[in-house]
């Protein structure tokens, strides 16, 4: 049998070629100057350029309100799911996950359209309903799969101690979901930076994020200085999974995209 | 009262969800240039895309035939690496397996635009001219992991004495795994080019990286570009109505064959 562990040396191969390779190149371009050579320019560029710094923080801001308003909306909606007695359907949690394999930049065009009819005027708050609107699911799903696998007989047992229905849920039920949080957090927070072209659509080109300054730059050919950009957002991503302390997302995020 | 109230909330974000995709829909079965304007119940848009009578309508074909291509061959790629993989990875212990176990969660956690961006330092640096070639493999990149992880669990239900048992009736190995175990992934690997073909169809940011300058459109570079233009041409509402439709006709097909293969996986 152990021939068969062959078989994966072309995948072995693969990934190491058109996953491993590639990152590595971002970081070779990132610390190397146009003209060759290695160098800290690019990442000097980025803290001397202020329209650079503040789209940076800017997106992080965005990110932050996206991030807050999906957990606000998404937490009673995934407790209710959740909940047999509240919702004995199983269609309603895939008709939730079902928006977040539509493309989001699709999704966004029929957002504008929607904001056009209603004649709101594009902006920073039609900007941040529209992340909302493409992010949510990706807040609900993973806290309802956290809150589906708490075990009854816990809020049994608390009942049983005397806890009133508000106790159970402070004390009970919202710390275990806690894991389910922090998963929403990662595949919302980050993406949200990391958006290129939805900002510019939602807004009408006036609110550019992160995601786009990083294509144009690649775009117009400074891939040195955009591989830095890139390498600067790899570095928030690590950063926000030590924060949350998300190690465990790998096999939510799998389910997630079926 | 509690229960009315949290299906109210409920209907109430799905209504939310979806009133943009449901307008676009309904839109696009009136023949006004201008959304939100019904002039009555016409499939006149749905026409001219078909018959050709909006502008550019051949860049538009073009583009169709472009992503059918471009999501059958990464699909069929994806699926056939993905299952020879997870067949090998099946096998193998320790250290090697979470170390390919690793490799193969990077595409599917990292933001597509490090996956687009580092693809295409990898196609610039090995001086590959940007394509078709660079979007297949871009695709297959990031739909193989998850045939990977649906052909795996698969594997650990099978039951290796039928194997086993087909080697010393005298089956050679290649035998016994043509004749054994792939009639039994069929299910699996079917599933996994569902969700590969979906996401190609789908995939807007790492085709943008990789598709190069040469004139390559997918339909999600093309709506862009089209949008760009100043606002979504009319015959795009049809086309955007199909494009959401048959994705979900996808994934609810994919995702009923799932809970299938899980409810078997507890019996």
């Amino acid at each position: 049998m152990n021939k068969r562990a062959n078989w994966s040396i072309p995948y072995a191969i693969f990934l190491s070629i058109f996953v491993a390779l590639p990152l590595l190149l971002i970081f070779v371009y990132a610390f190397r100057a146009p003209g060759g050579g290695f160098s800290f320019q690019n990442f000097v560029k980025f803290f001397n350029e202020s329209e650079v710094i503040n789209t940076f923080l800017y997106s992080i801001e965005i990110a932050a309100y996206n991030t807050a308003l999906c957990m606000l909306l998404g937490y009673p909606a995934a407790y209710i799911l959740s909940n047999n007695k509240l919702n004995k359907s199983a269609i309603t949690i895939m008709l939730f996950v079902l928006p977040m394999s539509i493309n989001a930049l699709i999704r966004t065009l029929a957002t504008v359209e929607l904001f056009d009819i209603l004649n709101v005027a594009l902006g920073e708050g039609t900007l941040i309903f529209g992340m909302v609107y493409n992010f949510l699911p990706f807040m609900i799903y993973p806290i309802y799969n956290t809150l589906r696998k708490i075990d009854p007989s816990y809020y049994e047992a608390a009942q049983d101690l005397g806890a009133s229905p508000f106790e159970i849920f402070t004390k009970v039920t919202f710390p275990l979901s806690v894991p389910g949080i922090q998963s929403g957090i990662t595949m919302v927070f980050m993406p949200t930076i990391s958006t290129f072209a939805i900002s510019e659509f939602l807004t009408n080109n006036k609110i550019k994020l992160f995601g786009t300054i990083i294509q144009e730059n690649i775009n117009s050919s400074f891939w040195n200085y955009g591989s830095a950009l890139s390498l600067i957002m790899l570095v928030i991503i690590g950063l926000t999974t030590i924060l949350t302390g998300d190690g465990s997302s790998d096999s939510q995020k799998g389910e997630q995209s079926i | 009262m509690k229960k009315f109230l949290a299906q109210i909330y409920i209907y109430l974000l799905l209504v939310m969800l979806y009133a943009p995709l449901v307008i676009i829909v309904v839109f696009s079965f009136t023949e006004a240039r201008a959304l939100g304007n019904w002039t009555g119940f016409s499939t006149q848009l749905y026409e001219s895309l078909f018959t050709g009578g909006m502008r550019n309508s051949e860049a538009l074909s073009a583009a169709l035939k472009n992503t059918l291509i471009i999501a059958t061959v990464s699909a069929l790629a994806a699926t056939i690496l993905g299952t020879v993989s997870a067949i090998g990875i099946h096998s193998l212990r320790g250290r090697k397996r979470k170390a390919i176990t690793f490799f193969n969660n990077i595409p599917m956690l990292n933001p597509d635009i490090i996956t687009g961006v580092s693809l295409f330092l990898l196609f610039v640096s090995l001086g590959i001219s940007q394509g078709y070639t660079t979007v297949i493999l871009a695709h297959i990149t990031f739909c193989t992991p998850f045939v990977v992880l649906n052909v795996m669990p698969r594997l650990t239900q099978l039951n290796p004495n039928i194997y086993e048992a087909a080697l010393d009736l005298g089956a050679t190995p290649m035998q016994a795994l043509r004749k054994i175990i792939i009639p039994q992934l069929r299910g699996a690997m079917l599933t996994g080019f569902i969700l590969s073909f979906a996401m190609s169809i789908d995939d807007f940011v790492v085709t943008v990286f990789t598709k190069g300058n040469q004139g390559l459109e997918t339909l999600s570079t093309f709506i862009y570009n089209d949008a760009r233009k100043g606002g979504l041409t009319p015959e795009l509402r049809p086309l955007m109505s199909i494009v959401f439709l048959t994705i979900l006709i996808l994934l609810i097909i994919g995702n009923i064959r799932s809970s299938k293969q899980a409810k078997n996986k507890k019996k």
